[in-house]
């Protein structure tokens, strides 16, 4: 019943969880995001994500080491990133096909990998929730956002990070500089090459922690295809969030959090439709972007290769 | 430009090409050898749905004489439908006799498919439409009664009173597989509560995971969950030590202490009759049923899972009940 929805237990369940399911996406997205700030449009996410969490699953699985896991994800993404970086920097090719290429070779390699290296799936003991003293003694609150595992923490924290590096950092200004008019940036004297090649890569690293984060932090199995199209709803995300790492938690959070309502409601069955309920977050979203529709535009050089003008 | 067209197509074959690993391409065969193709949804190691087809090519290859007789190959984590219908029409051509789509996702293909190659069978599962086609079979299971089995003995093992179910969606399989399994526990004991959560997806495994962890939360000590993203809430349930019950593929492998049985298709008996009909020139027009009378449905207790002398004879009396017919398990 509807009222039933209204108890302590249930809006710490949402939260909780919301928090948890925004987690891959956060990630994703402020990778995205940086990419997306100098100009690069990476739709390989969900390729990347996959193959990072079957890499930190299979590493953790064989040596014990989550850490090692994680640091072998990082280090997929980044490869990935450079290939990406490679075909879109030096060989100029279109940014959306190609984007969609390392999709599809991330899926059909994780899969090759898994079906080859495993033969079944298996579970791992993932990292740990951590109890933050004291913080996470406060009734409620302490539940919500202090008694998560570490790459939960680390997905929140990258917000703040990402803020500072985009806006107050010089490496920030050569980003966007390189986003919006990559020509006049590289009158000032900014490889714009090497600019784009850090994002991708960074968008690469970080894609991979999402992939690791659902394999040996949140879920803690492998299997097949599991990102399940969050790759590209990350790439929604950044668009939803205007290209702010704010904007994009708050998009992130909206679409965990309703999707964590949605569960609780058919667990307490409030009588709607289930079809109708797994669509309230999508719908919510697009709802909420039609209604606060910004005044942000991308960044002007999305998309476009840069060519130096001789 | 030209260079970087060139380099994507590449990469775009490369990686079809990797995803159709699965594909095991074998030399042309004697004609006396039986040849099967199957395309499924999900992979054959996914504790689920692809796997318990896998797994009875694997049996009945066995059966009949190994590879020399019986010859099979296949397509997993074919999840676009216009792959499937690629790979179904590619079987077909390379002259299969008989070409599985198992999928409920693959009938409108199989459907336009299966007229242009008459001298193949084709079988569609899980369904019980052969679409008029005679040389289409269908199949199903009645996955009701191994969920009525696990709904009593959850009923029996609950403490808390309280039962959680993750399904994908609300239809074919896994809704007949939720009732059966919410009228298992209702027969059992009515003061149960039965908390459903269909998560509208088949291969979302974090929201399958966090469906769980929400039953979990809402004060589940066992549950259930049919399709392949489940294993997202076996995780869960392994974590937090709450019974589970499996259907579709045995799942016990992946939670020994905290899987008590599960419902396994055991598809086999239903693609004998197929094949013995083929055989003997009739190519389809028929539809089968896996269920417990027949052995197509077998429950297959977790022997790593301490079960109650009680509770496990109980669920064999439901067994018997359901086989004999005096259990007429009533659906919604």
């Amino acid at each position: 019943m509807i009222s039933d929805l209204f108890s302590v237990t249930v809006l710490i369940g949402i939260l909780a969880s919301g928090i948890r399911l925004a987690t891959p996406y956060l990630y994703a997205a402020i990778g995205e995001t940086f990419s997306q700030k100098s100009g690069v449009l990476n739709l390989g996410v969900e390729g990347q994500m996959l193959l990072g969490a079957f890499a930190a699953f299979y590493v953790s699985l064989n040596t014990g080491s989550l850490w090692l896991g994680l640091l072998t994800a990082m280090l997929v993404g980044a490869l990935m990133g450079l290939a990406m970086a490679y075909v879109t920097v030096n060989l100029q090719a279109q940014q959306g096909i190609s984007g969609i290429g390392f999709y599809l070779f991330g899926l059909g390699m994780s899969d090759l990998l898994f079906q080859r290296l495993m033969g079944t799936v298996e579970t791992v003991r993932g990292f740990p929730k951590i109890y933050i003293p004291f913080l996470s003694d406060i009734p409620g609150i302490g539940e919500i956002f202090f008694s998560q595992n570490i790459l939960v923490y680390g997905a929140y924290l990258l917000v703040p990070l990402a803020w500072f590096v985009l806006n107050k950092t010089t490496l920030g200004l050569k980003i966007r500089a390189v986003g919006e008019n990559p020509d006049a940036a590289d009158s000032l004297g900014v490889n714009v090459g090497r600019i784009r090649y850090f994002t991708i890569i960074l968008g690469g690293t970080l894609s991979g922690i999402a992939g690791a984060s659902l394999s040996i932090a949140l879920l803690n199995v492998f299997q097949q295809n599991m990102t399940s199209g969050q790759g590209f709803i990350a790439v929604a995300l950044v668009y939803f969030g205007a290209w702010r790492p704010a904007g994009v938690l708050g998009g992130a959070l909206l679409f965990s959090m309703v999707n964590s309502l949605q569960l609780w409601m058919q667990v307490k069955s409030v009588p709607i439709p289930s079809d109708i309920a797994v669509m309230l977050p999508y719908v919510l979203t697009i709802l909420v972007l039609v209604a606060t529709v910004s005044k942000v535009r991308a960044p002007s050089a999305l998309t476009k290769p840069f060519e130096r003008e001789n | 430009m030209k260079k970087s067209l060139w380099f994507i197509s590449v990469l775009a074959l490369l990686s079809l090409v990797l995803s159709a690993c699965g594909t095991q391409a074998e030399k042309p065969a004697a004609p006396e050898k039986f040849r099967v193709a199957v395309v499924m949804p999900s992979a054959i190691n996914d504790l689920a749905f692809s796997q318990s087809m896998y797994d009875a090519l694997v049996r009945i290859q066995t059966e009949m004489g190994g590879p020399e007789k019986f010859e099979f190959v296949y397509s997993d984590g074919m999840f676009v439908v216009d792959d499937a219908a690629a790979a179904i029409r590619d079987y077909a051509t390379q002259g299969y006799n008989l070409v599985i789509a198992h999928g409920s996702q693959y009938g409108s293909s199989l459907q336009e498919i299966a007229p242009d190659f008459p001298n193949t069978s084709f079988a569609w599962g899980t369904t019980v439409d052969t679409f008029g086609q005679p040389n289409i079979f269908a199949y199903e299971a009645a996955s009701h009664e191994g969920g009525y089995v696990n709904g009593v003995l959850a009923a029996t093992l609950t403490k808390s009173k309280v039962i959680g179910v993750v399904g994908p969606i609300e239809t074919g399989d896994a809704k007949l597989y939720v009732d059966g399994f919410k009228a298992g526990v209702m027969a059992t004991d009515p003061t149960v509560q039965v908390n459903v959560n269909y998560i509208g997806s088949f291969s979302d495994v974090a929201l399958a995971s966090e469906a769980a962890t929400t039953h979990i939360a809402a004060g589940a000590d066992a549950m259930t969950g049919t399709a392949q993203m489940v294993v997202g809430a076996i995780g869960k349930a392994k974590e937090a030590n709450v019974l589970w019950f499996g259907t579709q593929s045995n799942q016990s492998s992946l939670a020994p202490n905290i899987v008590v049985a599960s419902q396994v298709y055991h598809w086999e008996v239903v693609l004998r009759e197929m094949i013995s009909l083929i055989q003997n020139g009739t190519l389809g027009g028929k539809s089968f049923t896996a269920n417990l009378a027949n052995g197509g449905e077998v429950i297959e207790f977790n022997p790593d899972y301490p079960l109650d002398a009680n509770a496990k004879a109980l669920a064999e009396k439901t067994i018997q009940g359901i086989v004999d017919g005096s259990i007429k398990i009533s659906l919604p």
